[in-house]
């Protein structure tokens, strides 16, 4: 639709693209809009970019609205897979202290 | 028949307030005098269509200019230069009305000028186009293709950078207008497009409006194939050079 409405997510983190070196990334630039590449009426795009180093390089995606919700649901569960096994580990850490049978069940 | 030649190069120019930026010149060879058109690129940046749509309107015979209205962003590809810009909340309206200024008395300013400018804008460049028929003096002909926001009804889309919307100001404009849209597109809408008609008939201004079925946004644009209506494209040029050849030769 051709407007200038951008979401900020303030972020911390590092982001890479294809034949570049990995850089810092505070900020994701959301829109849904019309892509500049992909065949798509509408996209959704995110620019990661580091603001604080004058936001000029950046890395991009522009995907489908299903692809979105579907990377949303995902990053959703990886979220709460990871944060479960890791306190799963953390607690097997404090409990077990050395039990190698245990701590390796985990993985 | 033969084809005329053409001759197309990147120019500097001078555009709002002296800043000194990139601008994309195509015109027929040759020493006859033609109009000149300034082509307003599309909010995804200075792209290859935009460089192209340029070069076919010189084919028509016209001597077309293309500012790039993110040179102040620096250097930088296209697409990277327009994600800059939105980040930074789009171009402000004053700006563009000073680079198309610019491009007006550039095109004026040639041996081969008949005297007479257009200007042509697509997706925002439509909407500058309008505003430009409503700001700026000395235009022939005004060619919006679905200028988006010409009719604001969401009040976040007006700030410092565009603080009217340009159909507020349609009063202003003397130029004629043609106007191109596609009926299932979002913005403008159906009913936007109606509703700015409808003031330019009511204000007694010399538009002509066509409407597409089957059309959305961007229609005339075959880089993006779920956008391009290729026989509604085919008929909207048509429209559009006979439109220019009827205001500026």
């Amino acid at each position: 639709m051709c407007s200038y409405i951008v979401e900020k997510a303030k972020l911390f983190g590092t982001a890479k693209g294809p034949g570049s070196d990995w850089m810092k990334v505070d900020t994701a630039n959301v829109y849904y809009d019309h892509p500049y590449e992909a065949q798509l009426d509408h996209a959704l795009c995110v620019d990661f970019v580091c603001e604080a180093q004058g936001g000029r390089e950046r890395v991009a995606i522009e995907i489908s609205r299903e692809s979105a919700l579907e990377l949303i649901e995902k990053i959703k569960a990886a979220l709460a897979s990871g944060d479960d096994a890791h306190s799963k580990a953390t607690e097997a850490t404090c409990s077990l202290a050395g039990s190698q049978a245990e701590v390796a069940a985990l993985f | 028949m033969s084809y005329p030649g053409l001759t197309a190069e990147t120019i500097a120019f001078q555009g709002h307030n002296g800043d000194k930026g990139e601008a994309y010149y195509a015109r027929p060879t040759g020493s006859a005098k033609v109009g000149g058109v300034v082509v307003i690129m599309h909010m995804p940046g200075w792209d290859e269509w935009i460089i192209e749509t340029t070069r076919k309107i010189a084919h028509h015979g016209y001597a077309a200019i293309s500012p790039h209205l993110y040179f102040r962003e620096g250097t930088g590809s296209p697409d990277d230069l327009g994600a800059r810009v939105r980040a930074a909340g789009g171009v402000a309206d004053d700006t563009v009305m000073g680079d198309v200024e610019a491009c007006m008395k550039y095109l004026r300013a040639q041996p081969n000028s008949n005297g007479k400018v257009g200007v042509i804008g697509f997706c925002s460049g439509g909407r500058h186009t309008y505003l430009a028929g409503c700001r700026l003096s000395g235009i022939d002909a005004l060619v919006d293709c679905w200028g988006g926001n010409v009719a604001v009804d969401d009040p976040k889309a007006l700030n410092a950078k565009r603080p009217v919307a340009p159909i507020d100001l349609t009063d202003k404009i003397t130029a004629p207008l043609l106007g191109l849209f596609g009926n299932d597109d979002e913005n403008p809408n159906a009913d936007q497009v109606n509703r700015t008609e409808a003031l330019l008939k009511k204000l007694g201004k010399n538009y002509e409006f066509h409407r597409y079925d089957g059309a959305g946004h961007a229609f005339f644009n075959y880089s993006r194939a779920p956008a391009y209506r290729a026989d509604q494209a085919a008929d909207g040029w048509k429209k559009v050079f006979a439109f220019f050849k009827k205001h500026l030769g």
